[in-house]
């Protein structure tokens, strides 16, 4: 029973990664009919932006320490932090150590930006365009995105810690009635699932309760009818595109701790998440965050020691296998409406 | 002659003597004058430009024809590497075994492949199309099925190769151990004149995949000019018309496939032909995203079109990365100081490494403002200078969509 | 002696009765219309016909065959051609093109690996195509691209293409929707000189009773998913029965 509970718990990082960049990619696909291949670039750009905020806060000045001697026997030279600083070295450290989680707020204004600013420079002149061309610009896009990234920041893997606090796993067990030590489970990757959850819960209160995502969804359903409304669906699915990159850049910032943000992770997790989109069924948005999590658990079951020496590697490649299945079976995904994308 | 019409028969007499002209063609700058650097007549960079032209000309067939977005083809191209490094190891260097076996084994693939994949359309094909690509790469990265069945299959990360270890069974005492056509060594040179200054190298491999490349070429203007090609170019534009006209697409679709798949494998044998190697990153989704790029860049469903955007992509891919920050100073020399300095800055980003920043720009705007390709852009230009003489003509802002296959009926 | 025989059809959509008994017979060469006021089920029967729809009950019998269970292009291959309410044509290919693939369809059937050979060479097909294009006026747009011509030049195609087939039983859904007095008058004698020059049975799905009175023989009248009466155009237009469906039910 632990032993399954744990298996559980590892595929909920992944898991949340998956959902919330399938909920983007299907947020997208449903209102504005597009395939967005940049979307793991989004995902990307989101960890680099909590990668930019902790370079930003560890900005230093540099003074000459007459009291200490470096091994030469000069003068040390002491890096001292902006907001060291200003705000003094205690509280300065902890703004320090609280990069990632403070990009939460660093990174909406610039996700939500730059979504408009692609919506409305690029993906607006594809919707009559066919399928094959949207999904070659955005393609194009992810590209760019990415060899300007790794233009900036190089190509190596850059570690971007948790805060010490949330540093360590602990005893998730012991408070749900296990035994002692029976599953450990770091901190923050219990602190993304609830975050993602926080996000998933967000976006789909914000479509269900509000009047705006009340149009939105009528919109995904028929668009033309909305449109002869009189109501201006253009700009709201701008909006939701907007909405659909910081989803995305949230899930990228604080992914960052879970694994150190290389130009290429976004890519890495793009094909996976379009995988997930089909299995959860296009254009469904439930189906989509239940994918994302049940295939992100069964990859983990699929890792368990137990089952790899049965099927060598299967680990690897259990989602592509259950995305086949899947097709082959019931074509429209678990959760899709019939007649969406069925041709 | 061939088949062919008399344009065509033309148009394919000039494919095959640019072809066979090319260590001549690509070498117009002379050893030591500063333009040498873009030279690009030398073996590597020849063969290159053949296979990714076969590459392409296959990925077209499935592409330009039929419309159906396959985001996977680099998987075949593996799979041929595989084969014709499998045949090496139990046969011998000689490269005739391997190359019929990529064909057929990348053949095989392609079908199991596209029963799966052509039960859908659209996007939800290029999704598939991927996820198989990227579960054969992830299979042969890290060696799955030769876990299973307890012998290497792939060699995971380190990638096939010969070992001395090998069987080889058919391996002469006198035989070379590289690769060869009965004992045509690939990677020497038969002729390699320096006239007046200009060096021009004839290389063994380049002639062979200059050869099969002809034919690869040939046969897709046969297929582009029969029933079938018209059957292909007609699921493009409407299937619903296609069914509705006693036509069963899927094994048309199938067909295209399946013979794209075939020209991928090809391609991938004669890459290991030409270098004993066979590795997984041959198979990873970026290098299928590099196929349909060049076929974009050069012009979907056009006959040239695609080998022009292989051939653009190798060379500017070996030119830009070898431009660095002395050479762009080099160029620039001749300007103030300051405005030397900021040029060069300016431009850093999109050289050497930065090759796939230039061309992720470059793509995005040929999708954006150019659909056609290279050879719209080349034929717009034909009508923007015959202007004049044909006073109307067709509308090309109206109908941009025509201007690819106008630039085929026109023999290119 | 009838050439389509449909009995009993049923269709469901839902808690929807989309047909509701269909029992309906096409002489062979006649001109047979089926008319009927929206959501009467006349795109639905049709549907069924071609085979893009299977009904819950009934049988729809071809020539003395079952229709049912084939897909589209087997229906079309057993001499059933269908034009659509928007012309589907191969937007892409030339005017000559679009007629030649029916003519490789009527001979090399639903598929043929044909890759080496060449279309040019092919000259009983080619003159073929040619002859067609010339009944239908259209010789000197052969090497246009079918997307540039105008709705009543694509409606012309379309047919052509279909009779490129030499099918049977031609199907036509609603051939003159959307069109111009001159192109609705147009299409119609094409029709006509059609069904005089051809040994073909037409059956047409038509809201436009200009259209249906001057090219029927026996029309149809469906009224919600069944049919009401079937008759001669004379006694069609003096039915209480039609007037109190389609005067009935438009208000």
């Amino acid at each position: 029973m632990d032993a399954i509970l744990l298996q559980v718990l590892n595929g909920l990082d992944k898991g949340s990664a998956y959902a919330l960049i399938a909920l983007g990619l299907t947020l997208i696909f449903g209102t504005l009919g597009v395939v967005n291949f940049a979307h793991g670039a989004l995902f990307m750009i989101g960890a680099f932006c909590a990668v930019t905020l902790s370079r930003i806060l560890s900005f230093s000045f540099e003074v000459l320490d007459e009291t200490q001697k470096d091994f030469l026997g000069n003068p040390l030279k002491v890096k001292t932090p902006y907001v060291e600083s200003w705000f003094g070295p205690e509280v300065g450290a902890s703004i320090i150590d609280w990069a990632v989680p403070l990009a939460i707020l660093f990174s909406i204004p610039i996700m939500v930006a730059f979504g408009f600013i692609m919506e409305r420079g690029l993906i607006k002149h594809f919707y009559k365009r066919p399928h094959a061309d949207q999904i070659l610009v955005t393609f194009g896009l992810a590209i760019v995105l990415q060899e300007v990234i790794k233009y900036f920041y190089g190509a190596n893997p850059i570690p971007t810690p948790a805060p010490d606090a949330f540093k360590g796993s602990f005893d998730f067990g012991l408070l749900i009635g296990f035994a002692e030590n029976a599953i450990i489970y770091p901190y923050w990757r219990m602190i993304y699932f609830v975050f993602s959850l926080l996000v998933i819960g967000g976006v789909f209160a914000f479509l269900q309760f509000t009047t705006f995502g009340m149009v939105v969804r009528a919109g995904m359903a028929d668009r033309e009818t909305v449109g002869l409304l009189g109501i201006n669906i253009d700009r709201r699915f701008t909006i939701m595109f907007g909405v659909a990159a910081a989803v995305a850049g949230l899930a990228g910032v604080m992914y960052t701790p879970i694994n150190s943000p290389n130009y290429h992770m976004g890519m890495d997790f793009l094909v996976l998440s379009f995988v997930v989109v089909v299995v959860g069924g296009m254009g469904s948005l439930p189906g989509a965050v239940l994918a994302g999590f049940m295939l992100g658990i069964l990859e983990s079951f699929a890792s368990m020691n137990q089952i790899k020496s049965i099927i060598p590697g299967i680990d690897q490649i259990i989602i592509y296998l259950i995305a086949i299945i899947i097709l082959l079976t019931r074509p429209r995904g678990l959760m899709g409406r019939k007649g969406v994308m069925e041709e | 002659m061939f088949g062919l019409s008399k344009t065509d028969t033309r148009f394919l007499l000039i494919v095959i003597c640019l072809t066979l002209a090319t260590p001549i063609l690509l070498q117009p700058f002379p050893e030591g004058s500063g333009l040498a650097q873009f030279n690009a007549g030398y073996p590597d960079l020849m063969q290159r430009f053949a296979i990714f032209g076969i590459f392409a000309i296959g990925f077209n067939i499935l592409f330009g024809l039929t419309g159906y977005l396959s985001f996977g083809h680099a998987a075949f191209l593996g799979v041929g590497s595989y084969s014709v490094v499998w045949m090496y190891k139990l046969l011998d260097y000689n490269v005739l075994w391997g190359l019929p076996l990529a064909i057929v084994v990348s053949g095989v693939f392609a079908l199991l492949i596209g029963i799966v994949s052509l039960r859908r359309t659209g996007i939800y094909f290029s999704i598939l199309t991927l996820a198989f690509a990227q579960m054969m790469f992830v299979i042969s990265y890290s060696d799955l099925l030769g876990r299973f069945v307890g012998t290497s299959i792939t060699n995971g990360e380190t990638g096939l190769q010969v070992y001395t270890s090998d069987p080889q069974v058919l391996l002469g005492a006198t035989e070379p151990n590289v690769p060869h056509l009965f004992g045509i060594v690939m990677r020497e040179n038969f002729w390699q004149p320096n006239i007046g200054g200009w060096e021009f190298t004839f290389n063994n491999g380049y002639y062979f995949c200059a050869v099969i490349a002809i034919l690869a070429f040939y046969l897709s203007l046969r297929i582009f000019r029969s029933p079938f090609g018209m059957m292909l170019r007609a699921i493009k534009t409407n299937q619903t018309r296609l069914n509705y006209t006693g036509l069963n697409t899927r094994p048309y679709t199938m067909a295209a496939f399946v013979i794209s798949g075939m020209y991928a494998g090809l391609a991938g044998g004669l890459l290991a032909a030409m270098d004993p190697l066979a590795g997984a990153e041959r198979m990873q989704w970026t290098a299928s995203g590099e196929v349909v790029l060049m076929t974009i860049l050069g012009g979907a469903g056009t006959l040239m079109g695609p080998v022009l955007g292989a051939g653009f992509i190798k060379y500017f891919e070996n030119i830009f990365s070898k431009i660095n920050d002395n050479v762009l100073h080099g160029w620039f020399a001749w300007m103030p100081d300051g405005l030397e300095d900021f040029i060069v800055t300016i431009l850093h980003p999109f050289v050497g490494k930065g090759w796939h920043l230039t061309l992720g720009i470059l793509f995005m705007l040929v999708v954006i403002f150019l659909p056609g390709g290279l050879v719209e852009g080349g034929s717009r230009i034909m009508h923007f200078i015959k202007r004049d003489r044909k006073a109307k003509g067709r509308d090309p802002e109206h109908h941009p969509e025509h201007i690819a296959y106008v630039a085929e009926k026109e023999e290119f | 002696m009838s050439i389509l025989e449909v009995k009993n059809v049923n269709k469901r959509f839902g808690g929807l009765q989309a047909l509701g008994d269909v029992n309906l017979s096409v002489q062979e060469h006649s001109v047979h219309a089926i008319i009927g006021p929206n959501g009467a089920g006349k795109s639905t029967l049709l549907n069924v016909l071609v085979g893009k729809l299977i009904p819950d009950t009934g049988s729809v019998m071809f020539d003395g065959q079952s229709v049912l269970g084939r897909k589209p292009h087997e229906i079309n291959q057993m001499g059933i051609s269908r034009v659509f309410q928007t012309p589907e044509i191969f937007g892409d290919l030339t005017v000559k093109e679009n007629v030649l693939i029916p003519c490789f369809a009527k001979r090399d059937g639903a598929f043929r690996m044909h890759a080496f050979e060449t279309v040019a060479n092919e000259k009983a097909i080619n003159e073929q195509a040619e002859a067609m294009l010339e009944d239908v006026n259209m010789l000197d747009k052969l090497d246009m691209p079918a997307e540039s011509l105008s709705r009543g030049d694509k409606r012309r195609l379309e047919i052509a293409m279909c009779l490129s087939q030499q099918p049977r039983l031609l199907l036509l859904d609603e051939p003159t929707a959307g069109m111009a007095r001159a192109d609705t008058n147009n299409t119609i004698d094409l029709l006509k000189e059609i069904h005089e020059k051809r040994d073909i049975t037409i059956a047409i799905i038509e809201h436009d009773m200009h259209v249906v009175f001057s090219l029927a023989q026996r029309i149809t009248v469906l009224a919600q998913g069944t049919p009401l009466v079937e008759d001669t155009p004379d006694n069609i237009k003096g039915h209480p029965k039609v007037r109190e469906a389609y005067l009935g039910e438009a208000h």
